[in-house]
């Protein structure tokens, strides 16, 4: 039956060496009978390949993709280009079957892999240091903050603001809920600057948490909000975006201590939120702190260069309670699909791809604008994504609208704002500002014709409101 | 005949002016981006990655990928990990545009079927379980265990009470501890008996009014399902407690006993090793937890629901899916998104592979495959605890250490030779010289008894020829404990200058 092995006669002759009548004997001599289950689970029946393949196929083909839609969604996961030989590379079963490189000896292209991601990692961001991946950019936030906590004893108080990722905010607020630590988010300045948040730092404050480029699609001030946390004793927690950095100045070069992002932007797929890939980089003084699994470069008994897994007295299997995180598997495997990104990319192709976001980003907004209805928020130059908001008030409409005409035109940022939907609590809000806006991204991919498009839908749509 | 450039490292391939990706002309003005962005926010160059061409890039990793032991090539016994076949028709479904190309922040209106599948999926995990509440968040299993004990947090918060205190087993896995402690409670541990299951003694005597959860892993990490499991539930429950199962050793009860059934009031799958997910190198898996209903309110989110269409007109339109935000009591989230959806759709093919009666199979034949092994083993091997087990076994290696100076280790090793992966050694802590063996179901009788007859030989083999094992890979032995004390963590150039 599907994947198993054995024949009949296997089963007797291997039942015949334990000694056992039957398999039933072997269970029911240590489960004990009355916490047996005593029916078939209750699951839809076995179904073949070819039947489930069809099934799937047609499940799969009632999703919007954007495959099936042009893709102006962001909001921390993007539409990005990844080259056919990434997806080569990462199918190969030497990869995506492996286990976890304890083995040294029968895993060096894993870990090589790592070593060689930790190092670009570590390129990218200009800091010293980078562990060999997190579940994803958010959690990985909140694990930046728990290890800024733990490096800061006698200081609890972490600093955001409202432009950070919502739901990276959500995280940290079910995190800390049970440990000694005090959440401030300061609101931004009406540009979508967190500048005023200098003005919360004090001697309590073990971290400050930002976004560059935010959420909303401002630049922000990293140096001087990093000067101002150090000038404090505390540490700066930066979320990048890992193309923005084909531009932009590296998180090491602003004075930041822990650099983390979403890494699905490297070669990842969208895949409806994950698996993603959790980057993060720090200083190298904060090493023993950093969470996760790290792979280090030694040399073995015939003194050939080789890696392994290193400084694991900061995990889990060693260090049980006293660990740095509880984190156990990563994500390896979407760390090899951003090395082999990055490879394909280099300098100038990350360069490249940054540029067509900012010029298709430029068009984007220029467009928008013409119309009457709608006007881009925030002052400033925008990498590849900003806030537009509909001056007829109907958002919810206006892309349901564009959807039907095949377009997946904005993120309705109206459910995220002080008392949306989407808003489980204040320190998880958007400003009020953004009701009525929804936010766009525009990558490399968009052609000028699918921009045209999705500006005419926009402009063409019904809408509740005069305007 | 191997490549022998291909450990060079990307760095070391690199030559300026070399690329392989390129976008173009642009089909919109371009900008000139100096202008446009102040001079503080802009690097002056691009960061120093390397520069390959394509072909440069795609031998690279080829030839890298050859020197990784994988399930697909090798029998990997490892104890606790249930490295199972991975089904290649789980790759080329979840890779269909329809799953693999959905945006986490589309409206559900263009979701339907994937949120049908993960609905099912839900209803799924609850029957298996025995537990109704479900979150599919969770991106690994110990970040299941951390979200699964914030959900006992919020309950225990919300009744008023004090309890702050974990009690894990000693042969639990390290996760339970850290997961405990990362979720703001402090931990105690229960001693094992002399039968490697938990000495009820000891939980009794730990177990008081400040005790919020035991952490039970069953079967245990010893391959041995309590058979006290009745007493336990009283006692902790008795105590006021909650039970939470590390469902990380599934793979021996599927269909058999459930934990619902048993006890837990919380519990994490591992998809990516009771479901067959691959384990890709050390992740991606996702952890999604099963609870009781009266602590479902507190689960973190979104979860899928759905509602019945009265008219539906097709199949296709019976029911419409909503995400439901966390809201309320919830804990609120444990990572961005919905969770690790291409884990997820992977573990429904397999379940839907399978069905009910096949699950059982799966689970039945895991354990026959470790009994086999069992039997064999400990004809040359110390087995601590027992003569049967369920889906694993520990066995010792101790008596060899103190006879022929071959330890856990020098068998892991040597045993690559074989062209066998290393069982887990040195867990659970409770064994000296611990050699954990797990088969799984998708192993054929032939390949046990290789692997079998490669372990006796090894003990009968001299010591010299073991310790300098494994002979026959690219390296051997390497120095870990000058990793560790002088880290080298990233590549420098031959200058000695860093990479940054």
């Amino acid at each position: 039956m599907s994947y198993l092995f054995h024949t009949d006669e296997d089963r007797r002759e291997m039942l015949k060496s334990i000694g056992a009548e039957s398999i039933d004997e072997i269970i029911n001599d240590q489960v004990p009978e009355a916490v047996r289950l005593k029916r078939p689970l209750n699951l839809p029946p076995a179904c073949n390949e070819l039947a489930l393949t069809a099934e799937m196929t047609r499940l799969a083909a009632r999703n919007a993709s954007a495959d099936s839609h042009v893709c102006f969604l962001g909001g921390g996961a993007y539409d990005h280009f990844i080259p056919a030989a990434v997806d080569e590379i990462a199918s190969r079963g030497e990869y995506y079957t492996s286990y976890t490189p304890y083995q040294a000896e029968v895993s060096q292209g894993n870990l090589q892999v790592m070593f060689e991601y930790e190092t670009l990692v570590t390129q990218l961001t200009g800091l010293g240091v980078s562990n060999a991946s997190l579940y994803d950019g958010g959690s990985a936030a909140t694990e930046a903050v728990l290890m800024a906590l733990s490096m800061q004893r006698g200081r609890n108080k972490v600093i955001t603001t409202d432009v950070v990722h919502p739901q990276y905010r959500d995280i940290l607020v079910a995190y800390l809920k049970n440990i000694d630590a005090e959440l401030v988010v300061v609101p931004s300045d009406e540009n979508g600057h967190s500048k005023p948040m200098i003005d919360a730092i004090d001697d309590k404050t073990a971290c400050v948490l930002i976004q560059h480029p935010n959420f909303v699609g401002q630049l922000e001030s990293v140096s001087e909000i990093a000067a101002a946390a150090k000038e404090a004793g505390a540490l700066t927690i930066q979320v990048f975006d890992p193309v923005s950095l084909g531009r932009l100045k590296r998180p090491g070069d602003m004075g930041v201590d822990i650099a983390i992002a979403e890494g699905q932007s490297l070669g990842n797929p969208l895949a409806y939120g994950g698996p993603y890939l959790g980057i993060m980089a720090c200083r190298d003084e904060l090493v023993r702190r950093l969470p996760g699994r790290i792979a280090g470069q030694t040399t073995d008994r015939r003194g050939k260069r080789c890696w392994v897994l290193t400084l694991q007295t900061r995990e889990q299997h060693i260090r049980r309670e006293k660990a740095t995180s509880n984190i156990c598997s990563n994500q390896t495997l979407l760390a090899l699909r951003a090395t082999v990104h990055l490879s394909l990319l280099g300098p100038e192709g990350l360069k490249e791809t940054a540029d067509h976001c900012i010029a298709k980003t430029a068009y984007a907004k220029e467009v928008i604008a013409k119309s009457e209805r709608f006007e881009v928020v925030g002052e400033g130059p925008s990498l590849k994504e900003f806030v537009v908001r509909d001056l007829g008030a109907d958002v919810a409409g206006l892309l349901a609208h564009a959807r039907e005409q095949g377009l997946l035109a904005g993120i309705d940022m109206t459910p995220m704002c002080v008392g949306g939907s989407e808003a489980s609590e204040p320190a998880v809000a958007l400003p009020s500002r953004y009701e009525q806006c929804f936010l766009v991204a525009v990558t490399e991919k968009r052609s000028r014709v699918e921009i045209d498009r999705w500006a005419n839908v926009l402009c063409e749509a019904p809408s509740m409101a005069t305007v | 005949m191997r490549n022998q450039q291909s450990t060079q490292l990307l760095f070391e391939l690199s030559r300026a002016g070399r690329r392989a990706h390129r976008l173009g002309d642009l089909d919109v003005p371009s900008v000139n981006v100096d202008d446009l962005f102040t001079a503080e926010s802009l690097a002056e160059t691009p960061p120093p990655l390397p520069e390959l061409a394509e072909g440069d890039v795609v031998r690279h990793f080829v030839c890298l990928s050859t020197l990784n032991m994988s399930v697909d090539t090798h029998f990997y016994p490892l104890g606790s990990c249930t490295m199972k076949y991975n089904p290649k028709r789980n790759e080329r479904i979840a890779s269909l545009p329809g799953f693999l190309n959905v945006h986490p922040l589309q409206h559900e209106s263009g979701l339907q079927g994937l949120l049908e599948l993960l609905y099912e999926l839900q209803g799924m995990f609850a029957e298996i379980s025995g537990l109704p509440g479900v979150s599919m968040q969770p991106a690994a299993g110990a970040h299941g265990e951390l979200a699964a004990l914030l959900v006992a947090a919020a309950y225990f918060r919300e009744q008023g009470s004090d309890r702050s205190v974990v009690l894990t087993a000693d042969s639990a896995h390290g996760t339970n501890p850290a997961s405990a402690q990362m979720a703001g409670f402090k931990t105690k541990t229960v001693k094992s008996n002399a039968n490697g299951l938990v000495d009820l003694e000891d939980l009794k005597a730990k177990l008081d009014d400040k005790t919020a959860v035991f952490m039970l892993t069953n079967p245990n990490t010893l391959g041995l399902f309590d058979s006290q499991i009745e007493e336990i539930n009283q006692l902790v429950h008795d105590a006021g407690a909650l039970i939470y199962l590390d469902g990380a050793n599934m793979n021996a009860i599927l269909g058999i006993t459930r934990p619902g059934d048993f006890g837990a009031d919380l519990m994490h799958y591992n998809p990516h090793k009771t479901f067959s997910g691959p384990h890709g190198g050390g992740g991606p898996g996702a952890g999604p937890i099963c609870v009781r209903d009266f602590l479902a309110k507190y689960l973190p989110g979104p979860i899928v629901t759905r509602v019945e269409n009265e008219n539906a007109t097709s199949d296709d339109d019976r029911y419409t899916y909503h995400l439901t935000s966390p809201s309320g009591d919830s804990i609120g989230r444990v990572r961005s998104f919905f969770g690790n959806t291409g884990v997820l759709v992977r573990a429904y093919i397999y379940l839907r592979t399978y069905g009910g009666d096949g699950l059982r199979h799966v689970s039945e034949d895991a354990v026959l495959g470790a009994n086999y092994l069992l039997s064999k083993v400990k004809h040359f091997l110390d087995v601590p605890h027992g003569n049967r087990c369920m889906h694993e076994f520990v066995a010792s290696a101790s008596r060899l250490k103190k006879e022929k100076h071959l330890s856990a280790m020098d068998i892991a090793k040597r045993i690559l030779d074989y062209g066998f992966h290393a069982p887990t050694v040195y867990f659970p802590l409770v064994v000296d010289e611990a050699v954990m063996v797990e088969p799984t179901e998708t192993e054929s009788k032939q390949t046990l008894d290789a692997f079998v007859e490669a372990l006796f030989r090894i003990t009968e083999e001299g010591e010299e020829l073991i310790h300098d094992a494994p002979h026959s890979t690219r390296i051997s032995r390497p120095d870990d404990v000058t990793a560790a004390r002088r880290p080298v963590l990233k590549w420098t150039d031959a200058a000695g200058e860093s990479a940054t």
